[in-house]
Order: C-alpha cells, then sequence, then structure tokens
C-alpha cells in the first residue's frame, strides 16, 4: 500500500497540471455528460423531424422554429416576455426599499436577512401551494371578503394570481444582490452629500442608486431568468389558458408528445437566457473599466 | 450610524416581510384546523398529520426522496469539493473557462435541464427511476457546492498545510488531516443546500422521475392537481420544517469562523 501511495504522489508531484485534472476531472465530467451533452442534444433534436412515438426521425428541418410565428406561439412567447419583465419591474420596486432598510438595520440585519433567504431556499411548490391557499374562491382572502360583506373575487387563475405567484417566488433573488453591494455603500458619502445640500431624492439619484447599479443588475437578471423558465407558477396558479412558455415545453414533453417542438421552445428560453447573461457581463465589464 | 430611516421605508419593508411569510404561516396555521373544507379557524387537531400515515403514496415518496437527497448530497459533495480544490489551489489552463462553465448550470431554467435529460435518458435507452433522478440532482446541485466550498477555501490559511508539508506529513495525509477539518463546515453546509435542493426539487424530477419513484415533490404536486385537502398542508408543514432547519444549519455554519 505504502510503495504504491509513494509511486502515485512520486509521478504526480512535478506535473501539477496532471494533478489538478485528476481532481476536476469526476466533477466536470458529470457537468459534460448530464448537462451540457444534453443540452447540446436537444439543440440537433429542434432541427429533425418529429418522430411518431415521441422521439424524432433523421433529417433537417426549421419547421419548429417557424412554428413560433403562427400567432398561437408567437401569443405565448409575447406573454412570457412580458409577465417576465413586469414580474422584474415590480421585484425591483418592492425589493430595493427591503434591501435599502436591511443594509442599515444595524443589529437586525443577520436576523432580517436570513427572513430573506429562508423563502429563497423554502420549497416552490410548497409556496405556490401556499399562494392557492389564499387566493383560491373558498380561501382565506375571499373569506374574509365575505365576512366584510363583499362578493367573493375570483383570483386563481388569472394572470393576477400568476404575477403574485412569480413576484412572491423571486423576489428573494432580488434583494439578496442588492443588499449585498449597498453593504459596501460608504454611508458616509450620503452624509457629504447632505452637508453640500443634497435633498433626499437627488442623495438617492446620485449617490446610492449609482453605487448599488451591479446590485440592481444581478438582481434583474437573477428574477428575470427563472421568470422566463417559470413552469410550475403558471401551471397551478394561472389554469389552462395562462400558458407560458415552460407549460408549452411540459405540454410537447407529456401531452403532445412533439419532442423537437418542445426542443425548439425550450432553446428559445435558453438563448434568451444567455442574451440576458451577455448583457449582464457586458454591463459588469463596463462599470469595472469605469471604476479602473 | 448615520441618519435615522424614513417612516415610509420601514413601512414597505414590513408589507414585503409580511407577504414573504404570512401565505406559509397561514398555511402552517391551517395543518392543525379540524375542518376539511372551511377557511376559517374550527379548532385545533393534529388529524391531518396522523392521516399521513396511513398514506402509502406519501410513505414511498419520503422514502425516495430520502434515498434520492442522499446519495446525490455525498456524491455531489465529494465531487463538488474536489473541483473546489482544484480552482483554490492549482493553475492550470482552461481554469477561467472551467469557473464560468460552473456557473451555468445556475443560471439554467431547470425545464431546460429537465427536458435535456429526458432526451439524454430516451436516447441512452436508461429506464426513468431513482438512478435518473439521482444523476440530475447532481448535475444541478454541485455547482452550488463548489462555490460554498470555494468560498471557505479562499478564507483558509494554507500556512498550516505547508507547515504540516514541512514536518514531514505527505500530501494525503496532509489533506486528511489538515485541509479536511478545516474545510469541514464548508463541505457540510454545501452538503446541506445540495440536500434542501434536492428534498424539495420539483421541476427537473418531474421530468426524469419514472411512474414508480415518484419523490415527494411529485406526490404533493399530484395532490394539489386533485384536490385542496388539509393533509397537503401537513406534509407542506413537514417539509418546511426539515428545509428551515437544514438551511439554519448551513447559515450558522458558513456565519461561524
Amino acid at each position: 500500500m505504502a510503495s504504491s501511495r509513494q509511486r502515485i504522489l512520486g509521478w504526480l508531484h512535478p506535473r501539477p497540471q496532471a494533478r489538478a485534472w485528476l481532481l476536476l476531472a469526476p466533477g466536470t465530467l458529470w457537468l459534460l455528460v448530464f448537462f451540457l451533452v444534453p443540452i447540446l442534444i436537444m439543440l440537433v433534436y429542434s432541427v429533425m423531424p418529429r418522430g411518431i412515438y415521441g422521439g424524432v426521425d433523421p433529417g433537417f428541418t426549421l419547421e419548429h422554429y417557424r412554428r413560433f410565428f403562427d400567432p398561437l406561439y408567437l401569443d405565448i412567447l409575447q406573454r412570457t416576455f412580458v409577465w417576465s419583465v413586469a414580474c422584474t419591474v415590480i421585484c425591483l420596486v418592492l425589493g430595493y426599499p427591503v434591501a435599502y432598510v436591511i443594509a442599515r438595520a444595524g443589529r437586525w440585519k443577520s436576523f432580517l436577512l436570513f427572513l430573506v433567504v429562508l423563502p429563497f431556499w423554502t420549497s416552490f411548490l410548497v409556496r405556490t401551494f401556499a399562494m392557492i391557499f389564499l387566493l383560491r374562491d373558498t380561501g382565506l382572502i375571499n373569506n374574509w371578503l365575505v365576512k366584510l360583506g363583499v362578493d367573493p373575487i375570483a383570483m386563481l387563475y388569472t394572470p393576477f394570481a400568476v404575477m403574485a405567484g412569480l413576484v412572491y417566488g423571486f423576489l428573494p433573488f432580488m434583494i439578496l444582490p442588492i443588499y449585498a453591494s449597498l453593504e459596501k455603500l460608504d454611508f458616509s458619502l450620503l452624509e457629504a452629500a447632505e452637508v453640500l445640500g443634497a435633498r433626499p431624492a437627488e442623495r438617492f439619484r446620485r449617490v446610492t442608486l449609482p453605487l448599488s447599479m451591479p446590485g440592481v443588475v444581478a438582481g434583474c437578471l437573477l428574477v428575470f431568468i427563472p421568470a422566463l423558465g417559470s413552469f410550475l407558477t403558471s401551471d397551478l396558479l394561472g389554469g389552462a389558458k395562462e400558458m407560458m412558455i415552460g407549460n408549452l415545453v411540459q405540454n410537447q414533453f407529456s401531452a403532445a408528445r412533439n419532442w423537437p417542438f418542445g426542443s425548439a421552445a425550450s432553446f428559445i428560453v435558453m438563448a434568451l437566457v444567455l442574451a440576458a447573461v451577455m448583457l449582464y457581463l457586458k454591463v459588469k465589464d463596463r462599470e469595472q473599466e469605469e471604476a479602473a | 450610524m448615520g441618519s435615522r430611516l424614513p417612516r415610509w421605508l420601514i413601512g414597505v419593508t414590513l408589507a414585503v416581510y409580511a407577504f414573504l411569510h404570512l401565505p406559509i404561516l397561514v398555511l402552517v396555521a391551517f395543518s392543525f384546523n379540524d375542518s376539511k373544507f372551511s377557511a376559517s379557524w374550527v379548532g385545533f387537531t393534529l388529524d391531518w398529520y396522523y392521516r399521513l400515515l396511513e398514506r402509502p403514496d406519501i410513505m414511498r415518496g419520503l422514502k425516495a426522496s430520502l434515498i434520492v437527497g442522499g446519495v446525490s448530497t455525498v456524491v455531489s459533495a465529494v465531487l463538488g469539493t474536489l473541483v473546489a480544490l482544484a480552482l483554490a489551489r492549482h493553475r492550470f489552463r482552461g481554469r477561467t473557462a472551467l469557473e464560468g462553465f460552473l456557473y451555468v448550470p445556475i443560471v439554467t431554467p431547470e425545464i431546460v435541464v429537465g427536458i435535456s435529460l429526458l432526451i439524454l435518458f430516451a436516447l441512452a435507452k436508461i429506464p426513468l427511476g431513482l438512478t435518473t433522478i439521482i444523476i440530475a440532482h447532481v448535475a444541478f446541485s454541485l455547482s452550488f457546492v463548489v462555490i460554498v466550498v470555494l468560498a471557505r477555501l479562499e478564507g483558509m490559511d494554507q500556512n498550516l498545510e505547508e507547515a504540516a508539508m514541512i514536518l514531514g506529513a505527505d500530501e494525503i495525509t496532509t489533506f486528511w488531516k489538515v485541509t479536511v477539518p478545516q474545510l469541514w463546515p464548508g463541505i457540510l453546509s454545501g452538503a446541506l443546500l445540495a440536500f434542501t435542493m434536492s428534498f424539495d426539487d420539483f421541476v427537473i424530477t418531474s421530468f426524469v422521475s419514472g411512474s414508480g419513484s415518484s419523490t415527494l415533490p411529485i406526490v404533493v404536486y399530484g395532490m394539489v392537481r386533485r384536490n385542496i385537502e388539509p393533509s397537503i398542508n401537513a406534509i407542506s408543514t413537514i417539509i418546511l420544517l426539515v428545509t428551515t432547519a437544514l438551511i439554519y444549519l448551513a447559515d450558522r455554519l458558513t456565519t461561524e469562523k
């Protein structure tokens, strides 16, 4: 045992590259085989003709991408995009003040932060169910309305319910990065601005906001991406009418059995996400250049 | 501290905290409500919890979730720690590219991961079951483990390792006796996060699970689709308790020195 151990170490010692790759190999291979390769196969599937029993037939076609110009699917794409943007904006408006308060909360900081981290890690399914429980026709909110003498309002299976669910689900993703950049902010800068006569709104617009921009951009990205790919929220809170692209993808792989069309839809989601990430990296680079 | 926070800011913050937490608190409270239909409080009962024990589908789902969570956590903790070690301690070609690649699974929508794996398994004729779920869970939690362990490694004192080597310990001994004990909180919190993600995952699992291998979230989803009943509140409360405890532990481990 000892001798083979020494032999291996002796071989590795002058070969730092080999040592590094030995550590990297299992994890990297796992991600290559079970993450990257499947996505590449999905991409190939999206340009192949549809097979009869779910799979694909040999050949090449752009028919699945062309179908997205059909008003039915264009509608789904548009709804997904508009809702994701709306969700991002609402999360920003609600999340920024919270992040600001946490950053200046003194000894309450870690407790307040934990309360944001907690839903971040809480089962998305359970949280969506909590929304159903509140919003359904016989749910708590309508129950109260009836007690107050107001007619119950149908909230579940409406765009309102989906938007409430999306914001509820992704708000922590907005708060955490903004908090992270506000925490590093030197608040004496604000005092300096105050001494120099800047009013609160001006101090915010000219000092706080520009300095917290990296967090804002990161937060928007972290909300926009999962909102684009969301499927559970629109599935359970939106009913069948208000489909998002995630539901379309899921549908093609279950009931509709059109795998290449589902792959094409899925690749469109992926492409939008990658475009958003590229945009983020570009903004970040420019900020770093400006800072330098 | 600088100037005091304006009152409206505190108001908005309280409202957002209520929005984030009240729905869950209501859900938990009503798991103890002694009424099958009512959304108003009738009385306290533990009945809905006892009924869970009588449901074979939930018990099977729980078992499947624990197996999948356990195995996938160990695999991603080990593989993730190795990758983090290589990134923190070695300079090699393609390092920046690999670091960038590690972030891709985190930003990839779950639905994309789910269907692409489904295609892979169908193509390779691997039958869907616990194994395919485990493979998928490692694929999406590995990157998180790497990031958590890497953060711990970067804050670690390398002098101790050098000292051990100078005192004559070889690399393997140094690794087990010096590196691992110091790194342990990082590995453990990465593992706790991986387990939580595995225990909670619905979207990816729904694509790669076979008919006989439903994890707990898959069973719960089926219940929610069929009809809303207080048993769902009860099982949700149990899931919440488990994940909250794990996240609290992970939080403590990463903040302690």
